[in-house]
């Protein structure tokens, strides 16, 4: 049967028909569907983990023990999961483990667009990489075959296009592989120096079997035209693009496996035709390796490092006419996105750009409070980096900034990774002032639970890890909670946080305005007597206000009543219910 | 087989996903190969959000280009105008005639161009315009308008109207199915 599956359930799928039994993730945009369509199926035992290091790990146990596991996580979670990355493949695995990372070229949702395909180079790890649906399922379960066949994590590359795209897939049932036989073997899976030693020319020699596999696997794919002068080499979602202009008009060599890459296929190849182009997104991995092969190709010199592709962008590079089209008017207001009607976090940022803090961000919805009209974030780096950010600025500053600096951190955020650099704040000791955000939820992602949350992945009751508690244990002692719809209590808090003389933690306290249990108040309507359009209303940036016909108004249909507009109205005109 | 491109544009949150989803449902049912291209994450949030629906024999690419849309439907009317260079010589917008101000609108930084359908028209570009809001309101809730514009674009396919509602039953959760059925017939000419 047939069903149309975005890449990340098809792969979710491939899961499923490959027999894996143990799935641990972080979500990050584009790769969070992935684990969210595993965990439907009872025979995969899914969850979130707190970051992906956590995630990585622990499919390593569950490898370790013999069972089919995988992790999944967006381009950057594989920063904090290179750790483990790195020494699996000395390790390689008992059950065979694939790790799923999807690249966001064109930053849809993302704060770079690194290339995640240097990560499988420098782990010397090998990664497929499918081009729809169809090859998401059937590459996940090749990797499997291939993770236990080569004693190797696998790498399992997509990217948005591929990821948020559906296509039909064929279902296929699902193969068990029961758990292998668990024997203790020091020199394998101990990483100490006499035993890495010994494991690292295997790597070397596991690297070399690998590519042989790339020059003969069917994932490694020549559509030769023997009329064709041109010949082009690419992958992923990039040979759709290529075959969208040129049909079966030029030679393509499509690439599956994109780590190791082929030699003798690519010479091969490239000695048929004239004219060899590398199509790909972001960095010129595979140009480079031909150029290092000695094959001569074009590629960088034709087409961009940075954004996403098209089969526009790859017709206009390689000479061929636009397409008619009419231009679209000029000069059209921009349409970012915003923080929703009702967000918890609005009523902290507008005290926060109301005081002018300095503000250290982090990665969350709440990365939108750095955009106009509250402009109420001076920094966003990665996941966690606020907290430990905070502290070097007031290391640096010292008296000067520690009274009127703070820093912003959602609660799943936080326990990825912002609690060591508290307990660096509490250790090392700077008076910094760590707010927490706590909207009950991993927002932006989609509504994923986490260890604060009380819930787990499928929805069922679980541990809830108590932040005020935690942030007593990593050495803080002054921490409180406030309600951000509360504008007066919120104020006064940051004030006193940041006035004393020692580290200390608000939890701005809220959930998620979006969150089905959330029941608002009703919208809240203007008297448009009493406005005198001061416009200070306008100031919070809801989305749910706007002036028009010279007077405050609100959309009834946006409006959650959060009744943080109707504080900032001197003359008692925003507050009455409908 | 007839290519054809649709293209879903609106505000985060309208409800684009869930209309490209009926659409790729449709087209896949009577035959054709499709491909739905959604984004997911930060766009979301209130932001400009565009879905890529394309049908054909064999379709490649999952996104729509310059000049490659037989059909934009837009749930807002600046979001129609954006877009417009997607849209091929000769295809047609189908837009809710709806105004949703964008935040820079709102501070006041920028204008909302009051007169942008016109602007449209007259650069030749076919202008279907429909009050969905009004209509989606009618049959029951706001959150209908993805499905009063699904109406009105079914206008311009041969599939029956029983294809349509049968795929809506098949889409929308089942305590919305009528309300979606009436917003459907609403938006069908």
């Amino acid at each position: 049967m047939k069903k149309m599956m975005l890449g990340n359930e098809a792969a979710a799928r491939g899961l499923y028909e490959a027999g894996c039994a143990v799935v641990s993730s972080y979500p990050g945009t584009p790769s969070t569907e992935i684990t969210e369509y595993a965990a439907k199926y009872d025979e995969i035992y899914c969850e979130w983990a707190p970051n992906e290091k956590v995630a990585t790990e622990v499919a390593f146990g569950a490898s370790l023990a013999g069972a089919r596991s995988a992790c999944c996580m967006k381009h950057v979670g594989l920063n904090v999961a290179a750790d483990p990355l790195f020494t699996l493949s000395y390790t390689g695995v008992n059950g065979g483990m694939v790790i799923c990372v999807a690249d966001d070229p064109g930053m849809h949702s993302s704060q770079n667009e690194q290339d995640s395909r240097h990560y499988a180079a420098a782990a010397k790890v090998p990664m497929l990489e499918p081009s729809d649906s169809v090859e998401a399922k059937e590459f996940i379960k090749i990797a499997f075959d291939l993770s236990e066949r080569f004693d190797t994590p696998v790498l399992f590359r997509t990217c948005t296009r591929i990821a948020h795209c559906q296509c039909a897939v064929e279902m296929e049932e699902r193969v068990e592989h029961p758990a292998k036989e668990y024997v203790k073997n020091p020199q394998k899976f101990i990483m100490a120096p006499a035993n890495a030693i010994r494991r690292h020319p295997l790597v070397e020699k596991r690297t070399e079997a690998l590519r042989e596999y790339a020059e003969t696997s069917p994932l490694n794919r020549c559509e030769t035209v023997p009329s064709s002068k041109l010949g082009i080499i690419t992958s992923g979602t990039c040979y759709e693009y290529v075959k969208e202009v040129f049909g079966d008009t030029v030679s393509v060599l499509k690439l599956g496996v994109v780590n190791p890459l082929p030699v003798k296929l690519i010479r091969d190849f490239a000695a048929k035709c004239e004219r060899v182009v590398v199509i790909e997104e972001l960095d010129p991995v595979i140009e480079e390796h031909c150029k290092v092969i000695g094959v001569e190709v074009e590629g960088k010199n034709l087409f961009p490092m940075v954004g996403e592709f098209s089969q526009a962008l790859i017709a206009k590079a390689l000479g061929l006419p636009d397409k008619e089209y009419v231009a679209a008017p000029e000069n059209l207001p921009v349409r970012p996105p915003v923080m929703c009607a009702g967000c918890p976090h609005r009523g902290l940022f507008y005290v926060l750009a109301k005081n002018k803090y300095t503000v250290l961000g982090d990665i969350g919805c709440y990365t939108l409070g750095s955009a106009a009209p509250l402009g109420a974030i001076d920094s966003v780096l990665c996941m966690g980096a606020s907290v430990s950010g905070i502290h070097g600025f007031n290391k640096a500053l010292g008296e000067k900034s520690e009274n009127k600096t703070v820093c912003v951190i959602g609660d799943s955020t936080f326990m990825h990774s912002g609690m060591t650099g508290l307990a660096n704040v509490a250790y090392n000791g700077t008076n910094s002032t760590v707010i927490i955000l706590d909207n009950s939820i991993t927002g932006m992602t989609g509504h994923q639970q986490n260890p604060t949350t009380g819930y787990n992945i499928k929805g069922d009751p679980a541990t809830k890890i108590d932040l005020e508690a935690l942030c007593h244990a990593l050495g803080i002692n002054r921490v409180r909670v406030v309600d951000p719809y509360d504008i007066k209590a919120t104020e006064a808090a940051v004030k006193e946080e940041t006035a004393v003389p020692e580290p200390s933690v608000i939890i701005s306290r809220r959930p998620c305005a979006l969150l089905k249990y959330v029941r608002h108040r009703g919208p809240i309507k203007v008297d448009t007597d009493k406005c005198r359009t001061c416009r200070a209303c306008m100031r919070i940036g809801c989305p749910a206000i706007s002036i028009k016909d010279g007077k405050a108004a609100i959309d009834a249909t946006l409006c959650t009543g959060c009744g943080v507009c109707s504080q900032l109205c001197a003359f008692g005109a925003i507050g009455g219910e409908n | 087989m007839k290519d054809i491109n649709i293209m879903i544009v609106g505000v985060g949150g309208q409800g684009s996903l869930l209309a490209s989803k009926l659409l790729g449902k449709i087209f896949a049912e009577n035959g054709y190969d499709v491909k739905v291209s959604e984004v997911h994450g930060m766009s979301q949030r209130g932001g400009s959000v565009v879905t890529y629906v394309r049908c054909g024999d064999k379709v490649y690419s999952p996104i729509v280009a310059k000049g490659e849309a037989d059909f934009i439907v837009s749930f807002e009317k600046l979001e129609a105008a954006r877009y417009t260079e997607c849209l091929k010589k000769g295809g047609r917008i189908v837009v809710n005639s709806q105004q949703i101000d964008p935040m820079p609108v709102i501070t006041g930084a920028a204008e909302y161009p009051e007169n942008v359908l016109d602007e449209l028209r007259e650069k030749g570009v076919s202008v279907d315009e429909i009050d969905a809001l009004s209509l989606a309101l009618e049959a029951g809730s706001a959150k209908c308008v993805n499905i009063v514009l699904m109406g009105r674009l079914s206008d311009y396919f041969d599939f029956s109207e029983k294809q349509w509602l049968d795929a809506i039953e098949d889409t929308v959760a089942p305590k919305f199915v009528e309300m979606n059925k009436k917003a459907f017939a609403l938006g069908r000419g």
